[in-house]
């Protein structure tokens, strides 16, 4: 089957027929069931499982090395000073956010494009959109000095008197980081809520009924319950649409906002929610290839899933490389020197390995996707998310270090680099993520049973009667 | 000394047959129905004619509500409250409100379609009886059925019994209380 344009609204109740390349064929609705949800319910953990865990687990405690001795000695631990006040916490910051996005994408946009191929893979990308966000929150958080006093960021009466300056894109990105954050939370348990009640009926053990009945909420599958579940599912996707393509918009904010060469760019909001896309499906790829291999799930996150995945990557991917060359151009056209010295200093300047880096990471890497057999060729497309995945780093690295490094004055430049406690602090981060993740894969459904349920030849009634 | 009855549920194999079996229920003049089902059917909602427009207009409630408070808070803060000359900015900077206004109203209207659904829904509930049909843990899995309350004005048990019968289920049972 060949749909390289998106399924018309008729076409997806036929990609569900018998030999639909989103779900390999011989599953019935009991079969499909008990095989979704043991995973979460079996007794045996896959070995690959626990090795997982334990590296999630012990780079988790490296983390928390990093941030204890942070609160004791204070952000001088770190590499950032003047000028470049900004680096490791904002550059990683920022790339979390965007891994997160190509969650909200898959369960929201999607949704509303009505894709049947994410009903596969929407469950944990969600779930990576959640942990993203969470490692993303803790950098500002940190990086504010007191951490402790961050609560000072929300507008709440105090005795001070003060209020917060709702002027800033600073205070901007915490309503809008806040907001998605609990969004997208609610937006997956909702979703899982007919899958718990699932679990809940499956369950053997008195924890597992206890835990899954409690988070059911006494869920039974009625009709009418369907009918405001699906109208709910449709309008949080409608407000999570917007709310995707806002959070990056307003992170973009806070550096187009600000006059710094590299930084002040009309382009900013459209080419981070691009990155953000392009970012964030290279860490599904990153996720889903290892996860379907160890539990087995080649018939539901099939080559199809791979081969449209990797389109998305390429198209968004080539967005990202018109930012690139808009942002060249407009320094040139605009004749500003400061700007024109931006990008020599890019290609020229002290950071010019990182960029030329970042140049071959996101442009040149992922151009192997046009060709169908590196699509479909698993161990291929791991190595180009991963190439994806550093490029975007490099990304913001570029962004947030290259033009504090050097602004408009030659007497206040100065040059950065990341101490080893913001290389601990970053990598602590991914294993936090890598933690999470695999707590949620071993006791939540990782992949959403109802939905796949739909997507069954015996899941269709014909509109006629009989 | 039996619990008192809640209703009859018949048990289908498949989806097709339980949305023709609500469809006839319904013609019959039964009003007190429901149908569970593993996944949500569409046809299902119009053979029982379900027609609920309630929580679209929560959330559109929800969502203005937000709106207001968020575009409130920022003017009662930056006019009123605490006003600060941020560069010669004016106190009420319509164009800076926006975002944190924009983001109020998607979190109202989220949590407005969330804890709306449940509330309609009557959600959350542990018990229902329901749960005591024999079987019914296989609504979540693989089985469908269609249950007729015994408090419907047209309930008769040995009645509504031989008419469920007559649809063709795998197998009708008593729902206690």
């Amino acid at each position: 089957m060949n749909d390289e344009t998106p399924a018309p609204l008729a076409e997806t109740a036929r990609a569900a027929r018998p030999g639909s390349p989103f779900l390999a064929p011989g599953y019935t609705f009991t079969t499909l069931t008990d095989k979704l949800a043991s995973i979460a319910l079996s007794r045996r953990t896959p070995k690959a499982w626990f090795f997982g865990a334990a590296v999630g687990f012990a780079l988790t405690m490296m983390l928390l090395f990093a941030v204890t001795w942070l609160l004791f000695r204070g952000i001088g631990i770190w590499g950032v000073n003047q000028p470049v006040g900004w680096g490791f916490e904002i550059v990683n910051f920022v790339w979390w956010i965007g891994i997160g996005h190509a969650g909200t994408l898959i369960s929201a946009i999607l949704l509303l494009l009505r894709q049947p191929w994410r009903n596969s893979i929407n469950r944990f990308a969600e779930a990576m959109t959640i942990f993203a966000v969470a490692c993303a929150g803790l950098y500002p958080a940190l990086h504010t000095g007191r951490p402790w006093l961050d609560y000072w960021l929300i507008p709440y009466p105090n005795t001070m008197g003060m209020w917060p300056n709702f002027r800033s894109p600073l205070i901007w990105d915490v309503f809008a980081v806040s907001t998605y954050a609990t969004v997208s939370a609610l937006f997956w348990y909702v979703g899982m809520i007919p899958d718990l009640a699932t679990l809940r009926d499956r369950a053997k053990k008195l924890w597992a009924k206890i835990l899954y009945g409690g988070l059911a909420m006494g869920w039974r599958g009625s009709a009418r319950h369907w009918h405001r579940y699906e109208t709910a599912s449709l309008l949080l996707a409608g407000l999570a649409t917007p709310l995707v393509l806002s959070v990056h918009t307003v992170v973009s904010f806070d550096f187009a906002a600000g006059i710094v060469p590299g930084w002040h760019a009309t382009i900013f909001p459209p080419y981070f929610v691009a990155g953000a896309i392009y970012a964030g499906f290279a860490m599904v790829l990153t996720l889903a290839i290892p996860l379907r291999k160890i539990y087995g799930l080649q018939d539901f996150i099939t080559l199809k899933h791979m081969d449209n995945m990797a389109k998305i990557l390429l198209a968004t991917g080539l967005i990202v490389g018109y930012g690139y060359v808009v942002e060249a151009f407009m320094a040139f056209y605009s004749g500003n020197t400061y700007e024109r010295f931006m990008i020599w200093n890019r290609l020229h300047g002290p950071y010019k390995h990182m960029y030329w880096a970042l140049l071959f990471c996101n442009l040149v890497g992922p151009q192997a996707l046009w060709f169908r057999k590196v699509r479909r060729n698993v161990p291929a497309l791991f190595v180009v998310a991963m190439i994806v995945s550093v490029g975007m780093w490099l990304e913001r690295y570029i962004i947030v270090v290259v033009s504090l490094s050097r602004d408009f004055l030659p007497s206040s430049w100065g040059l950065y680099s990341g101490t080893i406690f913001d290389w601990m602090t970053y990598i602590g981060s991914i294993g936090l993520f890598i933690a999470l993740l695999f707590l949620f894969i071993r006791i939540l459904p990782m992949i959403s049973i109802f939905e796949m349920r739909a997507l069954l030849p015996e899941a269709k009634v014909s509109e006629e009667e009989p | 000394m039996t619990a008192p009855l809640y209703g009859l549920m018949a048990e289908f194999e498949n989806p097709q047959d339980l949305v023709e079996a609500a469809r006839r229920t319904r013609e019959a003049g039964y009003t007190k129905i429901d149908a569970y089902s593993p996944y949500p059917i569409e046809a299902l909602t119009e053979a029982l004619d379900i027609h609920d427009r309630k929580l679209p207009a929560v959330v559109l409630g929800g969502g203005l509500l937000g709106g207001l408070c968020g575009y409130a808070l920022c003017y009662w803060t930056s006019v009123m409250a605490y006003p600060l000359n941020v560069g010669g900015k004016p106190y009420h900077s319509a164009p800076a409100f926006i975002v944190p206004t924009f983001e109020t109203t998607i979190l109202f209207a989220a949590f407005a379609a969330v804890l709306g659904m449940l509330a309609l829904n009557g959600l959350p509930m542990p018990y229902h009886p329901v749960f005591n049909a024999p079987r019914f843990a296989l609504a979540s899995r693989d089985r469908f059925f269609l249950c007729i309350e015994a408090k419907d004005p047209k309930f008769d048990h040995d009645e509504t019994w031989a008419f469920l019968t007559k649809l063709g289920p795998r197998v009708v049972m008593d729902v206690e209380e």
